[in-house]
């Protein structure tokens, strides 16, 4: 039997990443290129070759949009007067930056993501602890049954928080009526502090499996030897969890740390169901869609959006550069 | 293994019948000039089914000249608006004829999205028409759009809680004695408060019935507009929105309550007064006879005219609906309009009452016996609709509707004294673009 793929099973692109750090003295990329064997090469052909057209559509998809909205951002135009297009420079970011609208939208897209990430965080340990020690007999179950709230798409599990908590249909209020502040008559959605709860109770409950999951990849890379060598030492729970565990598993930790967050500023399912934005639990993808989609203001929705992205290119370059979170060094990407 | 096997011989049976499905499909659907028969799409607000028959029927009528296809849009106007605006700015031919909300109307007519109406089709689709529904369906005294039902509120009552107050409901009430009545019996009164178009529906009928219009002169461009809500008539709209808010008249639920749940609340034990669209009536019954309503309720509802803002002045009930457009890029309008001028006739507007509870535009299709025995208050609908006024007919309704619900609501956010001065600017600034929405 021939086939195209070589007999190694070692991924091209992994070899060649991790290639010029083994030599010692870290010989430089482009010696180590020169040095490759003609098989390594034909393997990194290979590989582009593989996934050459994945690239060229993904660029085709996101780059393209992308410039796309950068060059519309500088245009006044509406869709429905498509004569009145007209050059303004940078007036529409003028504009989006100067609106205290803006501001207040992106304070509360910051809220929603510091706490719902901090909160996933620790459940989300919680939860990868549970599985990584939970005994093999209910390991699978266990796992399916932590996992089943990842799986349910966002615009149901935001119907069904939403019908939970409603003044009308909702159960919430007289379940819970025994706890202060709770009671049949509080309309949950109709003030910004008790909606945004809701919006993130339901974003937590839904995407802690994710985190959890990346965070299990972490915790099974940390080696057996060394949390019993601690143990042998006389090491508590806690001081094992806080010198070992936690240390091995920080690139697992950043990285979950990272994705949850560019995930969480981008928002949008939840409170476009549940309020639509109102009543100050506007965010900013929310902001860009009445723009865009509701206004039909191509060109200033292209700007809100640019912005967005210019964020999130931000919390990357912070997360990467600052605390040097290790892209490769995780094996539980995503 | 055989489990596997079994599913194979399931998936099997199932691609067999996904591919008979389609071929059906494909057959039925003539795909393409078969039978040459042209295949109209009409786009429809989702409705109880009535669209959809109307559509069987003129196919039929139409003895092969044109076949109706119905394509649903989606559930609430700005969804449906957004993907028409959409669909007709990329100039999509497959929008032969559109179920239109009026506010809409001219943003699409302004830059001609629309296809202009032939002078015969409308000649013979606007006799008799409601004055309002006539209105929507123009934009710069040009018919644009062909009527097809008008929507009206009107005031519901609960005949035990308007006999305790001692109000008598044969004669039109005001907002004043409502609030006064729920007041002192601690009843709910059913108003939309929600941060939605029905918040606008609101505050736009009290203005109007206030003898003002938010809009002083529709047609103005976006750099000209100038807004009426600092008129005496605004400054009384805020003061009922903000005193029903403030006592707390419209129940806990009123900064998210939208029609169908002040319905719901007026249903209820709570329920006195409720401003609502006619669906209420069909709604009601429906509930009765599936048991999950009482059927003394039934006996306890009335319906009088909207409520006035000052006493002895008409007031001026909403006003909603929908007109039948034709999109600009359609292979074959002709065909379109004449199938929009079986779509509109009286019998099908009337049957389309009956079965879904839209009522006609056309004066007409309410000679039709049916009318009466299934919509007992269709004369207070009638006489309602020649009462109503249309929201602002404005190329920017987007800007100006939004514009007053992030304003206005939650009714018990409203300042007399500060909301329609801020709500002005607001609005003004947004249409200049000076700030976000």
């Amino acid at each position: 039997m021939t086939s195209a793929i070589p007999a190694k099973p070692v991924s091209p692109d992994l070899e060649a990443e991790t290639a010029p750090s083994v030599g010692p003295g870290g010989p430089s990329d482009k010696k180590a290129v020169a040095q490759y064997s003609e098989r390594v090469r034909a393997e990194r052909r290979l590989g582009w070759i593989l996934a050459g057209p994945a690239f060229i559509i993904m660029l085709a998809v996101t780059l393209y949009p992308i410039l796309q909205a950068i060059y519309e951002s500088l245009f006044q135009f509406r869709l429905t007067a498509p004569d009145e297009r007209e050059f303004i420079g940078l007036g529409n970011y003028l504009v989006i930056l100067t609106d205290n609208v803006w501001w207040k939208d992106l304070g509360t897209t910051l809220l929603i993501t510091v706490i719902t990430v901090a909160v996933e965080l620790v459940l989300g340990f919680a939860l990868a602890l549970v599985m990584h020690k939970a005994l093999k007999a209910v390991r699978g179950p266990l796992r399916t049954a932590i996992l089943v709230p990842y799986g349910i798409i966002t615009v149901v599990s935001a119907f069904a928080w939403f019908y939970a908590f409603d003044i009308n249909s909702g159960y919430v209020n007289s379940w819970f009526a025994w706890l202060p502040g709770i009671d049949s008559d509080l309309n949950w959605f109709a003030q910004g502090g008790t909606a945004l709860f809701v919006i993130m109770a339901s974003e937590i409950w839904k995407t802690t499996p994710f985190i959890s999951l990346l965070l299990l990849a972490g915790l099974a890379q940390v080696p057996d030897e060394l949390t019993e060598a601690a143990k042998v030492d006389g090491a508590t729970w806690w001081q094992q969890m806080r010198k070992v565990i936690i240390p091995n598993m920080k690139a697992a930790i950043m990285v979950a740390v990272l994705f949850r967050a560019l995930d969480a500023f981008r928002i949008f399912d939840n409170v476009f169901i549940m309020t639509n934005g109102a009543y100050g639990t506007e965010v900013l993808s929310l902001l860009a869609y009445r723009q865009s989609i509701s206004r039909l203001e191509i060109g200033l929705g292209s700007a809100v959006s640019v912005l967005l992205f210019l964020c999130v290119l931000i919390i990357c370059f912070v997360a990467i550069k600052l605390f040097k979170v290790d892209l490769a060094g995780a094996q539980g990407g995503k | 293994m055989p489990t596997r096997k079994r599913n194979s011989t399931r998936n099997r049976s199932r691609a067999g019948t996904v591919a008979s499905v389609l071929a059906g499909t494909l057959l039925m659907s003539g795909c393409g000039p078969a039978d040459g028969t042209e295949t109209l799409t009409w786009y429809i607000n989702p409705d109880a089914g009535g669209q959809a028959d109307i559509a069987e029927r003129c196919t039929e009528e139409a003895g092969g000249a044109y076949r109706i296809e119905t394509s649903l849009l989606p559930s609430d106007a700005a969804s449906q608006r957004e993907q028409l605006a959409r669909r007709l700015a990329a100039g999509d031919s497959s929008l032969d004829i559109m179920s239109l909300d009026p506010p809409f109307i001219p943003e699409l007519a302004e830059p001609g999205f629309l296809a202009p109406v032939p002078d015969d089709v409308a000649e013979s689709t606007t006799q008799n028409v409601v004055e309002g529904a006539l209105a929507g369906a123009t934009w710069k005294d040009e018919l644009v759009t062909i009527p097809f039902w008008a929507n009206t509120q009107i005031l519901w009552y609960r005949k035990s809680v308007a006999e305790a107050a001692g109000l008598d409901m044969s004669k039109p009430v005001t907002w004043d004695q409502l609030i006064d009545a729920a007041a002192e019996q601690d009843k709910y009164l059913g108003v939309q408060g929600a941060q939605a178009e029905s918040m606008t529906v609101w505050v736009n009928a009290l203005v109007e019935s206030g003898g003002e219009s938010i809009i002083v002169d529709p047609e103005a461009t976006s750099d000209e507009i100038e807004l009426a809500l600092e008129s005496p008539a605004g400054l009384e709209a805020a003061r009922i929105v903000s005193t029903i808010g403030d006592e707390g008249l419209g129940g806990p639920g009123l900064a998210t309550q939208d029609e169908n749940t002040s319905m719901i609340n007026f249903q209820g034990d709570n329920g006195s007064f409720m401003v609502n669209w006619p669906f209420v009536w069909p709604a009601t019954n429906g509930a009765v006879e599936a048991g999950t309503l009482d059927a003394s309720l039934i006996e306890d509802i009335g319906w009088g005219i909207y409520p006035q803002v000052t006493e002895g002045e008409e007031s001026a009930p909403p006003l909603g609906g929908i007109s039948l457009g034709v999109g600009a890029a359609s292979d074959s309008p002709d065909l379109a309009y004449e199938a929009i001028e079986c779509i509109v006739s009286p019998e099908n507007q009337a049957e389309y009452f009956v079965s879904n509870g839209n009522p006609p535009a056309n004066t007409e299709a309410y000679e039709d016996p049916r009318i009466e025995e299934a919509f007992p208050m269709a004369d207070t609908i009638r006489e309602s609709l020649e009462q109503s006024a249309p929201r602002p007919q404005t190329p920017f309704y987007n800007e100006v509707s939004t514009g007053i619900q992030q304003t206005w609501a939650p009714p018990a956010g409203v300042n007399p004294e500060t909301t329609p001065e801020n709500s002005t600017e607001f609005i003004i600034s947004v249409l200049r673009g000076e700030q976000l929405l």
